[in-house]
This record gives C-alpha cells, sequence and structure tokens, in this order.
C-alpha cells in the first residue's frame, strides 16, 4: 500500500524481561520515537521512558491550593458580606467551623484536576483514531505480550533496518502500522441534514405546544383554575360577606409615623431643617428636586415650567418672598400643599422633602451670589486648573 | 511448620496464563445471563419497585407516612443513610489505603469493593432527600446565588454532609473510573460485536497501554489514592458530626469520629465479604479471589469489630465519669429501656460474633464467614437505629418523651434500598469486569522482571 504513511513497527516479546532488555538497547541505540505497550505497568520501564519522575502532582498542588482559598474566601464572603448571619452567637468568620467544607472542596478539585490533567493534557486523550489502535498487536499487548514501537518519525528510521533490529533484541510477529486514511466527517451530509432539521422542528414544536397550549388544556391548568377570593367579591365564607380582609380598627401599619402639624403655616417654630447641607443630602436633594418639582418651578427655580400651556406654571423660587420662607414653611407647603400645588407627601419622604429644602437654598445663593462667593469659586477653580475669566 | 516469611504469598492461586486471566473475568460479560442471574435479578429488582412505590407514595401524602414523629424526627431515613454510607467506606479502604501500605491482595477485591462504595453511597445519599419530604428543596443546599439572595449555613455539620457526601461520591467515581479505563482497552481489542466495541472505545478513550502514559497513570493512581485516604476518613467523622455536634445526651461525644470510621470500615468489609463470597462462587474466580482474601477481611473485622466494641465500653464509662444524670440515663436507657432488645441485638451482632474470627479455622471457613458478615451488617444497622432512636425518644424532658414505631412504608423504603444495592451489583457484574484485568495481571506469577537481567 504506496498510498499509505508509515508510522511505525512495531515487535511483540513474551516475558517481561525480554521488553525490557529490548528497552534498554532502544534507549541505548540511540532511538527517540519509540514506545512500549505492556498489559500492566512494568517495573524499571519507567527509567527507561524517562529519568525524570512525573510532574503531574504539581497539577495537584496548584489546584488543590487554589481550590482551599477559593472556598475559604467564598464561605467567608457569603456568611460575612453577601448576607451576614450571626448563627449560633459564632463570628462571621468562624474558621474551625469552615475547615470540613474546605477540606472537600480541596480534595474534590485536586481530583478532578489531577485526573482531567492526566487524560486531556498528558495523555492527549480521547484518541480513538491513533494509528496503532485496532491492529493485531494491540489486540495482543492488551492480553498477554509485551510490545516496542518504533515510529516512522524517528531520525534514525529506515523501515528494512528497523525490522531487523526489532528482530535481533528478540522480537516477535514485526508488523508495520500504517496511518489512517483521514477521516472523512458525515456532518454536511445532506441526509444528516434533513435529520437536524427534523429534529430542530419538532423540538421547536414540541415545546411550543407544550408550553402554550397544553399548561392551559386540564389537567394542567390547575394552576389557572384555583379556588380563591377576589378583595371586591361577596364572599360566602366570612360573616360580613366581604372577600377582602381588612386589617382591625386601630391597626397602624409598620413604620407609620404621624404627622403632628397638619395645618401649622410654619413649623419653624418646633423645629428647623435636621440635615445639614453636606455634598450628600444636596445630592438627594438635586435628583428629587429635579423629579418632583422641576416640572413646575424648572430646573433651576426660576419659573420655567416645562408644562407650560397644560398646568399653571410654578411660581419662581427665586423671588424676595420665597428667599424669606422660612425652611419650616417651605417644608409645610411640599407636605400640605397650596393653590394649586397639591401634597406630595406621599410621594416625598420627609428626609427628602428637607434635603429638597436644602438644594432650594443652594439654587437661590446662586441666583443672588455675593462678592465673597466669586472668590471662593475662583480659588476652587484656580486648584483645580479650570480658570475660564 | 516453618513459613518463609521472606517471600510474599501469591496473590493468584494456580498461575494461569495472563490470557487465561482475561477470559474468566471477561466470560461473565461475554455470556449470556444465565437462568439464576435471572432469578436474583427478578428478586432484587422486585424489591426496587415496593421501594419505588414506597417513595412515590411518600411523596404523594407526605412523610406522615412513616413512623418519623416528634420528637423522633431522624429515624430509619437517617439510620439508613448512615449505615450505607458506612457500607461504602470499604471499598475506598481497600483501594486506596490498602494501595498505599503496597498490600498487593487488594488488587484482586479493589475493584468490587470501589463498585460497592458508589452503590452503596448512591444509596445512602437518597435517603437524606426523601427524609425531607419535598425533595425538589434539595437544591438550595447547592450554593448558587438564588433569588432570595441566601447562601446556604455553611457552619452547619449538615451542610458539611452534603460536600462531605458529594465530594465522597465523585472522587470514588473518578478513581473506578480512572481504574477502568485499561481493562475498557482489553474489553474493547477482545470484542467482535460492534456496537460492543463501539461502547468500549468511547469508555477506553483510546487507550494503548502505552509505557509512557503508565508512568504518568502509576503517579496519578498514587496521587488519587492519597488524596482518597484523608477523604474517607472525613466523610463517616463528617456525619458523625451530625450527631456530635448536637447536645442530645448519647450523641454528644467526642469519641465518634474515631468511632463512626471504625464501624464503617466494619460494616463495609463485612457487606465486600458478603457479597464476594456469592460473587467468586457464581463466577468461578475463587483462584483470583482466594480463601486467603477471605481470611485478611476477616482480620481486618475482627480488629474494627473489636475498635467498636471498645467504643462502646467507654461510651458507658463517660456517661458515668462526665457526671451527667441524663448522660448515665441515656446509656441504662439503651441498655435496659424500651428498645433495650435493638441495644443487645448491636451487641452481640458487633461485639460478641466477630471475636469467634480469632480462631483460624473459622476464618477459613466460608459459610460460617457468611453467617458472621451478615450479623455484622445487621449489628451496625441496629447500631445506627439505637444511637438515633434511643436518644431521640427520650432527652432532658420526659414530657416530650415518645416512642418510635416503624410503619411498613418505612420498611419498604429500607428493604428496598437493598434492592437498588443488588440490583446496581448485579447490574455491574454483568456488564464491567469484577476485577481489576490490568491490576490482577502486575501481581501473577513472573508478571515483573526478574533481577537477574532476564537470562
Amino acid at each position: 500500500m504506496p498510498d499509505k504513511k508509515l508510522f511505525g513497527v512495531t515487535a511483540l516479546f513474551d516475558s517481561p524481561d525480554g521488553i525490557l532488555n529490548a528497552a534498554k538497547k532502544i534507549k541505548e541505540d540511540g532511538y527517540k520515537k519509540y514506545d512500549f505497550n505492556t498489559p500492566y505497568p512494568i517495573h524499571g520501564m519507567d527509567d527507561v521512558i524517562s529519568s525524570k519522575p512525573s510532574k503531574l502532582g504539581y497539577i495537584t498542588l496548584f489546584f488543590g491550593f487554589s481550590a482551599a482559598a477559593f472556598i475559604l474566601s467564598f464561605m467567608w464572603w457569603t456568611l460575612a458580606i453577601s448576607y451576614p448571619l450571626v448563627i449560633g452567637g459564632k463570628p462571621y468568620f468562624p474558621l474551625p467551623a469552615f475547615v470540613p467544607i474546605t477540606f472537600e472542596f480541596t480534595v474534590l478539585l485536586a481530583v478532578l484536576s489531577t485526573v482531567f490533567g492526566m487524560i486531556a493534557v498528558a495523555f492527549n486523550l480521547p484518541y480513538n483514531s491513533h494509528p496503532l489502535l485496532d491492529t493485531e498487536y494491540m489486540r495482543n499487548v492488551t492480553s498477554d505480550k509485551y510490545g516496542a514501537v518504533i515510529e516512522a518519525s524517528d531520525p534514525q528510521f529506515e523501515e528494512n533496518k528497523v525490522k531487523e533490529y526489532l528482530k535481533s533484541l528478540g522480537g516477535k510477529s514485526i508488523e508495520l502500522i500504517y496511518e489512517p486514511e483521514e477521516l472523512k466527517l458525515k456532518v454536511f451530509e445532506p441526509r444528516f441534514l434533513v435529520f437536524l432539521t427534523i429534529v430542530a422542528v419538532l423540538s421547536s414544536a414540541v415545546t411550543y405546544i407544550s408550553l402554550n397550549k397544553l399548561m392551559y388544556l386540564p389537567p394542567f391548568d390547575f394552576m389557572l383554575n384555583q379556588k380563591k377570593g377576589s378583595a371586591q367579591e361577596e364572599s360566602s365564607f366570612f360573616a360580613d360577606k366581604h372577600e377582602m380582609r381588612k386589617p382591625p380598627v386601630g391597626t397602624v401599619a409598620r413604620g407609620f409615623l404621624p404627622y403632628e402639624f397638619l395645618g401649622v403655616a410654619d413649623t419653624n417654630q418646633f423645629y428647623g431643617n435636621p440635615l445639614l447641607p453636606t455634598k450628600k443630602v444636596l445630592a438627594l436633594g438635586q435628583e428629587k428636586f429635579l423629579t418632583f418639582c422641576s416640572p413646575c418651578h424648572g430646573n433651576y427655580g426660576d419659573g420655567s415650567s416645562r408644562l407650560m400651556g397644560q398646568f399653571p406654571p410654578g411660581p419662581t423660587l427665586h423671588s424676595a418672598t420665597v428667599i424669606g420662607y422660612s425652611d419650616g414653611k417651605i417644608y409645610n407647603i411640599i407636605t400640605n400643599g397650596q393653590n394649586v400645588m397639591p401634597s406630595y407627601a406621599y410621594q416625598i419622604t420627609r428626609e427628602q422633602r428637607w434635603a429638597i429644602i436644602n438644594y432650594i437654598r443652594v439654587l437661590q445663593r446662586s441666583g443672588n451670589p455675593k462678592p465673597s462667593d466669586f472668590t471662593a469659586i475662583n480659588k476652587t477653580d484656580k486648584e483645580s486648573g479650570n480658570v475660564q475669566n | 511448620m516453618t513459613k518463609d516469611y521472606s517471600v510474599e504469598l501469591e496473590v493468584i492461586e494456580g498461575n494461569p496464563s495472563l490470557r487465561a486471566l482475561d477470559d474468566v473475568i471477561i466470560k461473565p460479560i461475554d455470556a449470556r445471563p444465565t437462568k439464576k442471574y435471572n432469578i436474583l435479578l427478578s428478586i432484587t429488582v422486585t424489591l426496587l419497585l415496593i421501594m419505588a412505590v414506597c417513595i412515590g407514595l411518600t411523596f404523594y401524602y407526605g412523610v406522615g407516612l412513616w413512623g418519623n414523629n416528634q420528637p423522633v424526627a431522624w429515624a430509619f431515613a437517617i439510620t439508613n443513610f448512615v449505615f450505607w454510607v458506612g457500607i461504602g467506606h470499604a471499598g475506598t479502604l481497600i483501594s486506596a489505603i490498602l494501595y498505599l501500605l503496597r498490600q498487593q491482595w487488594r488488587n484482586g477485591i479493589a475493584r468490587f469493593a470501589e463498585a460497592m462504595t458508589i452503590f452503596a453511597v448512591i444509596c445512602a445519599g437518597m435517603f437524606p432527600i426523601i427524609h425531607m419530604g419535598r425533595p425538589w428543596l434539595a437544591g438550595y443546599l447547592i450554593p448558587y446565588p438564588n433569588t432570595h439572595l441566601i447562601w446556604p449555613n455553611f457552619i452547619s455539620p449538615l451542610v458539611w454532609d452534603v460536600f462531605a457526601v458529594s465530594t465522597y461520591l465523585t472522587v470514588s467515581l473518578v478513581f473506578w473510573y480512572v481504574g477502568l479505563i485499561p481493562d475498557f482497552a482489553t474489553l474493547r481489542d477482545r470484542a467482535t460485536n460492534k456496537v460492543k466495541k463501539t461502547i468500549y472505545s468511547l469508555f477506553s478513550l483510546g487507550w494503548r497501554n502505552s509505557s509512557r502514559h503508565w508512568r504518568h497513570y502509576e503517579k496519578v493512581y498514587m496521587i488519587l489514592a492519597g488524596l482518597a485516604t484523608p477523604l474517607v476518613l472525613s466523610v463517616h467523622t463528617v456525619v458523625s458530626w451530625d450527631f456530635a455536634a448536637a447536645i442530645i445526651p448519647g450523641w454528644h461525644s467526642t469519641i465518634f469520629p474515631p468511632y463512626f470510621v471504625a464501624g464503617a470500615i466494619f460494616s463495609g468489609f463485612a457487606m465486600v465479604s458478603t457479597v464476594l463470597i456469592f460473587v467468586r462462587t457464581v463466577f468461578n474466580m475463587e483462584h483470583i479471589i482466594t480463601i486467603d482474601h477471605i481470611e485478611k477481611m476477616n482480620k481486618i473485622i475482627l480488629l474494627t469489630g473489636s475498635m467498636v466494641g471498645y467504643a462502646y465500653i467507654v461510651e458507658w464509662f463517660m456517661s458515668w465519669y462526665s457526671g451527667t444524670p441524663f448522660e448515665l440515663f441515656t446509656a441504662m436507657n439503651r441498655a435496659f429501656g424500651p428498645y433495650a432488645w435493638a441495644y443487645w441485638v448491636m451487641m452481640s451482632c458487633n461485639v460478641f460474633f466477630p471475636q469467634l474470627f480469632w480462631f483460624k479455622k473459622i476464618r477459613r471457613s466460608i459459610p460460617i464467614t457468611l453467617v458472621l458478615v451478615i450479623l455484622v451488617n445487621v449489628g451496625m444497622w441496629f447500631e445506627r437505629f439505637v444511637i438515633i432512636v434511643t436518644s431521640l425518644s427520650r432527652d432532658f424532658l420526659p414530657s416530650s418523651w415518645h416512642n418510635y414505631h416503624p410503619t411498613i412504608y418505612d420498611f419498604g423504603i429500607l428493604f428496598g434500598s437493598f434492592g437498588l444495592f443488588f440490583t446496581l451489583i448485579l447490574l455491574f457484574a454483568k456488564t464491567l469486569p469484577v476485577v481489576s484485568i490490568a491490576e490482577i495481571k502486575s501481581v501473577s506469577k513472573d508478571a515483573q522482571p526478574g533481577h537477574n537481567g532476564g537470562d
């Protein structure tokens, strides 16, 4: 078969001693591309193959330590950072209690990585198209013979010379092994494509029908047709004939705080703005102002309403009257409304209202700046290298 | 009688040729199932179906079908879980610890024991899940980012259990498969049937018995054995913490981890013996799984049985020495209370009967060994029953005492789990080599090069 490429020459030996002596000789004689196939590991063969021990243990070491580090930090993150829980009065990072899982996970990852590394990286398996497979030689060495193979890629390789050489070492059943023919992948065969199409159509049809049709047919529609009461329906079960269960009289919702100053025009007589105009408070105030106030009062509080023509425009907040309002009075207006402005008590929390007031004061200050403000701005601009005038 | 102890005993009797070993090990796989095999399989599958029905009813009606009550909430399910996990331990001990100790006789029985480990852990893993009553919630034990934004409680011994048992199952499975790869290659090259050949090729991954591969393979086998050894000791230790970390009298004890591990190996070896005695006869493997194997396993059963007996006695001592009236009461309640019969079944099967193995004649007698190892299995099941039921049914508060009575569903699931186990064993014996072909060849006579250079 001249069109086939030669892979190598094989020989069989009857005893472990025979193969070991042959192996030593082959190595001595300077061959490089050789291998031995034995039904079980032969003592002393490792030294012929390589003088150094297998390095696969480093995979175990690396992945074992990585697994330990990962799972320890993972448990710390879940129980102390992501969802901190005090369990049995123990600290968030109880190291002794984390030891068992750390150990188990270390072993798990070390074993899986070592075996994967051995099979896929060191052995380059699966490799079911290897030339040696499915030969008479392979059938013998997986049972009771000990085989040697010298590959054609060896620099010293000469077909007839190697055949004689293996015979001289005591090898029997010399066999020439050829590379297998190129695999023809049948993936793009029309038959297979038609099969794939049918599978795709069938599985999408089954999925569609079961999710969109079947689920609405008995007995799968039990979720749709449950016995239940709706809030506005008449009840045959409860004595008051109402399906809706109202809370008992006097029930107070969690977190509810009564507003004591309804109708008081200026709450400043009781208390002032509890929030200081810090960066955080002003950012909150700006956000809420732009959301709730700016549609009528304008983005800068100057009364340039975006709803011009649809709703009466809000007055400017830069007028002397508004500047003269106390914080408590503005708070009362936001809470209770004024003229056509409705109450915002349900949209804006108390804290947010005070933050908005702080922000309004900033807007007012920027509308009527003092000379000292310019000095301050110039100073900060100079420091940040942002000089414009 | 003088013996030359410098020469190792032959592991295989009769010095068969390597090909003859292939033939005898692969014969059950190639031959059509016999009538005996079919009868055995029908019995085990019947048991399996009984379990399936009982579990189905349990899922439909809820765990109220079982005899579990408050305070005995763990009852049969956890007893069975601990029992089956324990059975698994012998497999890893044989395949990993005896490998590290260079015990060559293990090669004949390692494959079978490893398979038993996997099947026993499968049986064991089932019980905590069905014990939940709502088995679909088991997924919450896996730490994954869920919509509740919460994580498993990694401080709980029950979560340690999940990690320990699932790691154990995975590692055992990988270890088993790594050992099977060369055997799949042998099967592949013997197969004449095209379908069989394809399946074996797939699993053999194209293994070629290359010396370049064997070099890494042996190293990795050593590493796996080294990792599996502390793992197997850790698994039953973690299981024992399920109990020892609680404050129930009779559970809260520091001797539990070594006591459980010894008990696990004890029961595991008993189960390996029970099954192997049948396998060697049915498959004509008396020369591979020899009477020496049985004797060596009986010695280990004697040793671990004595360790378990020692633990029972230490429990008595500690209940007195601790000065806690509750501990002393629990010890007395075990021996003379409503479950005294279970306690004395456990004592006699685990402590007294295995002592007969001091006699060489009994160690080497197959029928007596079979009776004794079955008794050990019974005794070890009752050990877990005694630990769980006596402690839970009578704890600190007499007002919450409640005796436990199992129902027919409890028994159905218990016997059904044996059905599952033996069905898997029978299927394994028919589809895969029950003895590691490569390993048994490596310990046959003249398998290794002589020191005279082969002249």
